[in-house]
């Protein structure tokens, strides 16, 4: 396999200009958890003219509803949910300095082109790995939406924080190029 | 007739919850282990390895394998002579949810679908009873995460259709889930019944063992050549490229209308969670 790429986040334009569909990477910094109703909420701020809770620029956003934390823990079991259900909103967040998200599953084509637009990457981590993955989240505090539960934006602090590089800002896909390379049926 | 109080349900319901979602079934690490060995890509080898790795945390830390552990969806087998004392079976097992993901630390993942409004504390839960001969309660908890659930899908075939437009609505179905349902994943299929029964019958088909053979010779040559079929696209663990996407396809057969010819696939993700007990 490929050697590990280390990133620190926030993301430049030039740590993701770098990065190829298939390098594995190793994310140490801030993450900011969101999902369905989050990203709903987010993009009616943007529209309503008001503030984010947090400055979006150069942030890397994990699609995850983490399972509750135990007295003691840091946070519960924390894998990622399926991205295509914030399709719909990631450009609005992209034009406002997104610069990754972190998922599983296939994105749609209008969000691929909107990451080569505006230079954006999407990761996976593994689906499912997630009593693992919390291992690597060292800190997590809720900062908006707590009516939400599991649905918060939550800031994460992570350290080795474990993904791989589905989408590039050259269009490139990991899924396809994988399948293609183990395909048989005709 | 023998007289079960709700009680004593509600608690075994806690227990089996909470035990589903954080010791994965020997038959599922059984089948990590055969994928680690099947499977040719590096990518998809380091996929396994990692399942086993999380497997073993979970059990070790009571951690649930998955962040999402579910809608909480029970197959219930309840002899005719038993008599429930107490409460409704359905507010025994709820009951029985409550406790479990409070007292577990289990995501509590149910909601209005309207308002998205949360109900927090995972009910009402999914009860699939079916009435069977003697004095005793089966209960199997089959929480069921949303990714691998959004891939369901059913589909009423002309019965001219026959076993090839089966075999290829199933394996379309895998193609179009990709990687968004956690491969490697185990396919549920119903063929045959009422549009319910048979979307019924593909999530009670994936509460057989992973590996056990299907006691139909019919149905076993369909299970392994949906399953060639569908690991021939290639997609792999996690959709990443490789050979292993599913590890076994399961087929539950049920009489259908001379009309209709119902095909419906729920696809279960890796952490595949059952856990039964009889009362
Ligand atoms: S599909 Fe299964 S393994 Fe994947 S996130 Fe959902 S519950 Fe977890």
């Amino acid at each position: 396999m490929a050697d590990l790429i280390k990133l620190t986040t926030p993301l430049d334009d030039a740590a993701v200009a770098q990065l190829k569909a298939g390098d594995q990477v190793s994310i140490s910094g801030v993450l900011y958890t969101a999902r369905d109703v989050a990203h709903k909420r987010l993009v009616d701020t943007l529209d309503a003219g008001k503030p984010l809770p947090f400055d979006m620029t150069g942030q890397v956003i994990y699609y995850v509803g983490p399972s509750p934390a135990k007295p003691g823990q840091v946070i519960g079991s924390a894998g990622p949910t399926t991205s295509y259900r914030m399709d719909l909103y990631a450009e609005r967040l992209m034009e406002v300095g997104m610069k990754g998200m972190i998922g599983k599953g296939m994105r749609d084509k209008k969000v691929v082109d909107a990451m080569k637009k505006h230079k954006c990457v999407y990761f996976a981590a593994i689906g499912g790995a997630a009593a693992l993955i919390a291992r690597s989240i060292k800190a997590a505090e809720v900062i908006a939406y707590d009516d939400l539960g599991p649905e918060a934006v939550r800031r994460l602090v992570v350290e080795d924080f474990r993904a791989v590089v589905i989408n590039d800002v050259n269009g490139n896909d990991l899924y396809e190029i994988g399948k293609a390379q183990y395909r048989k049926a005709k | 007739m023998r007289t079960i109080h709700a009680d004593i349900i509600a608690k075994a319901v806690k227990e089996m919850v909470i035990k589903a979602n954080t010791d994965l079934g020997a038959d599922v690490v059984a089948a990590f282990e055969k994928g680690l060995k099947d499977e040719a890509s590096p990518v998809g080898q380091a996929v396994f390895k990692t399942l086993i790795k999380n497997a073993e945390i979970a059990a070790t830390e009571q951690a649930p394998i998955c962040q999402d552990t579910g809608m909480a969806v029970f197959f219930v087998e309840l002899g005719q002579d038993v008599h429930i004392e107490g409460a409704l079976l359905q507010e025994a097992i709820d009951e029985g949810v409550r406790q479990g993901y409070a007292e577990g630390y289990l995501r509590k993942s149910i909601c209005d679908p309207f308002t998205r409004v949360n109900t927090k504390d995972n009910t009402p839960s999914v009860v699939l009873v079916e009435m069977v001969k003697g004095d005793k309660l089966k209960i199997t908890a089959a929480p069921k995460g949303g990714g691998s659930e959004n891939m369901s899908r059913l589909t009423m075939l002309a019965p001219s259709a026959g076993k090839k437009g089966i075999v290829d609505f199933v394996v379309k179905r895998c193609e179009e889930a990709g990687s968004n349902p956690c491969p490697p994943v185990i396919v549920g299929v119903g063929i045959g019944g009422s549009a319910e029964k048979c979307m019924t019958n593909a999530k009670k088909a994936l509460l057989r063992k992973i590996g056990a053979p299907n006691p139909d010779k019919e149905l076993a040559e369909l299970e392994a050549e949906m399953l060639e079929k569908i690991n021939a696209l290639g997609m792999g663990p996690q959709g990443l490229g490789g050979l292993v996407y599913a590890m076994a396809v399961h087929i539950e057969k049920h009489p259908c209308h001379i009309a209709s010819l119902p095909v419906a696939v729920n696809i279960c993700c890796h952490a595949s969670r059952h856990k039964e007990a009889t009362l």
